[in-house]
């Protein structure tokens, strides 16, 4: 089992979404999120004072998944990601899992990721 | 007997008094707008319990001292007596072909209260509320209507021949004295001022901002056009015409500004740089001719701008531009009757400016000072960060939304 965090541009979301259906993956989490990363800061005035907003919102997308599935995510992540080649894209983390559990019904691990 | 000219100007006398009831709106929209979204209970609830203590203290005292009939001392202080004593013929034209006694009270109250309204903005988002009130209740009783009684009661300015006709002065410098010392004595908020230079803590609705401007400017028609005290043709008509073209000029001049000093267009910036243009035509909205009244706009607008940016310099913070937009631009409408109008001189208007400067700044100093040592002027800090909702009224202004706050 194995959870999959990617940071994305919130542009980018619904046609994730998209693919990870596309490709069988049905079931993840969605945050907003601040982040910085390499991209150009934002240049802003408010009366008069020049600044820089260098927190961007980025959207978290939390997917656990078996392991066999784990390509299929990450697959669908990249292809909408990597369209465009400008800094600040984002990243993908993938971290082992040592337990899942359906509140509902009790069941664990592979049962409950699936 | 009541004649159809005294119904119609009385009518129109009480058409104005709605008009710039409704600028408390304004006031709390454009206040609540430009602050962040933490503070915005607490902003409401002073411009609300504001109206109430403005309206209850010139109905207790305020309308006395400011309109006594005859003085006591000098030609500088009245009074004739607690509460509304409408004499007999008090509806009738005898009282004054434009309006009757009550008219003429309930017009002057709206007044008072804009007096106090314009405090609360430059405080805002660290001032103690008690604290607020208590100030805010001593100066439109006591200050606000012996200012006003020096012109408008028929004071030693007046007889001087100084000329103030909707209170660009008397009304917004009144205010804006007290804006200043208010700003000054409480420090700025917390974060505003970094070694780095001046941070700007964003106001967190310009939609709501851009509605409390078009509700002042909308209220304007009534707090100049009602300033004719009747309801004579020509000079509403005149009034209304001044008042419009002069917004405008601040909208342009303040874009002009503000676009050339930060080669961005600032919508904060020309917000405020209309109503820079209505507080600048405020004196002279019956004398100034219109094509002069789109000079004295442009050049409120500019020293708007100016005033904010320089404000900054000085590290006074005044989260709404109120200093900037009824002290500055209240000075200068004040001069520009003297400047544009051939039959008031510049030295008069620079004598009564001065004049209500010194009063103004010396009483909200004592006042301010008094409390400040009594009761404590400003939250503690944790009380500003945590916000003014919280801390001061345990309550949220948008309960259910997510704040999506970093400051």
């Amino acid at each position: 089992m194995k959870l999959i965090i990617a940071i994305i541009q919130p542009e980018e979301l619904p046609e994730i979404k998209e693919e990870l259906l596309k490709n069988k993956i049905y079931k993840f989490t969605v945050s907003n999120a601040l982040g910085q990363g390499k991209e150009v800061p934002i240049a802003e005035v408010y009366r008069g004072i020049a600044h820089e907003i260098s927190l961007l919102k980025k959207v978290r997308l939390e997917i656990a998944v078996n392991d066999e599935y784990v390509d299929n995510a990450v697959d669908s992540i990249i292809k909408v990601a990597q369209r465009a080649k400008d800094k600040g894209r984002g990243k993908i983390f993938i971290l082992p899992v040592e337990e899942c559990i359906r509140l509902r019904t009790n069941e664990r691990g592979k049962e409950a990721i699936g | 007997m009541s004649t159809p000219d005294f119904t119609i100007n009385n009518t129109w006398m009480l058409v104005s008094t709605i008009l710039v009831f409704l600028m408390h709106l304004g006031f709390a929209a454009l206040e609540a707008g430009l602050t962040r979204a933490k503070n915005t209970v607490n902003i409401l609830f002073k411009n609300t319990s504001i109206v109430a203590i403005g309206l209850l203290t010139y109905a207790l005292c305020g309308f006395s001292l400011m309109y006594p009939g005859d003085f006591i001392l000098g030609d500088w202080l009245g009074f004739a007596g607690f509460g509304l004593n409408p004499g007999e013929n008090w509806d009738t034209p005898s009282y004054n072909v434009g309006y009757t006694y009550y008219t003429d009270f309930i017009f002057q109250a709206m007044f008072a209260a804009t007096a106090a309204t314009i405090v609360s903005g430059a405080v805002a988002e660290r001032v103690k509320l008690s604290s607020f009130l208590l100030f805010s209740a001593l100066y439109v009783a006591i200050i606000y209507p012996i200012a006003g009684s020096w012109k408008w009661g028929g004071g030693w300015l007046d007889q001087l021949g100084f000329y103030d006709f909707a209170g660009s002065t008397l009304v917004h410098g009144v205010g804006g004295w007290a804006a200043l010392v208010g700003a000054y004595l409480l420090g700025p908020r917390i974060g505003k001022y970094t070694r780095k230079g001046a941070h700007p803590i964003k106001g967190h609705n310009m939609p709501l901002t851009a509605i409390g401007v078009f509700l002042l400017w909308f209220g304007w028609y009534g707090f100049n056009g009602g300033s004719v005290l009747s309801a004579n043709p020509g000079a509403v008509s005149t009034v209304f015409v001044t008042t419009t073209l002069s917004a405008s000029g601040g909208i342009i001049g303040s874009m002009a500004f503000s676009w050339y000093l930060s080669n961005k267009p600032d919508l904060s910036m020309i917000l405020n740089g209309s109503l820079a243009g209505l507080v600048g035509i405020t004196a002279g909205a019956d004398v100034i001719n219109p094509t002069m009244s789109i000079l004295v706009g442009l050049i409120s607008g500019l020293l708007v701008v100016a005033s904010v940016l320089y404000l900054d310099s000085r590290k006074i913070d005044d989260p709404v531009g109120a200093i900037s937009v009824h002290l500055i631009c209240g000075i200068w409408g004040t001069l520009a009757v003297g400047i544009f109008s051939t039959d008031h001189s510049i030295s008069t208007q620079l004598l009564g400016i001065m004049s209500y400067g010194v009063f103004c700044l010396a009483s909200s100093m004592l006042i301010f000072y008094l409390i400040d040592k009594l009761f404590g002027l400003r939250v503690d800090e944790q009380e500003e960060i945590v916000g003014l909702d919280i801390s001061e009224h345990e309550m949220e202004a948008y309960a259910g939304f997510q704040i999506f706050n970093v400051e």
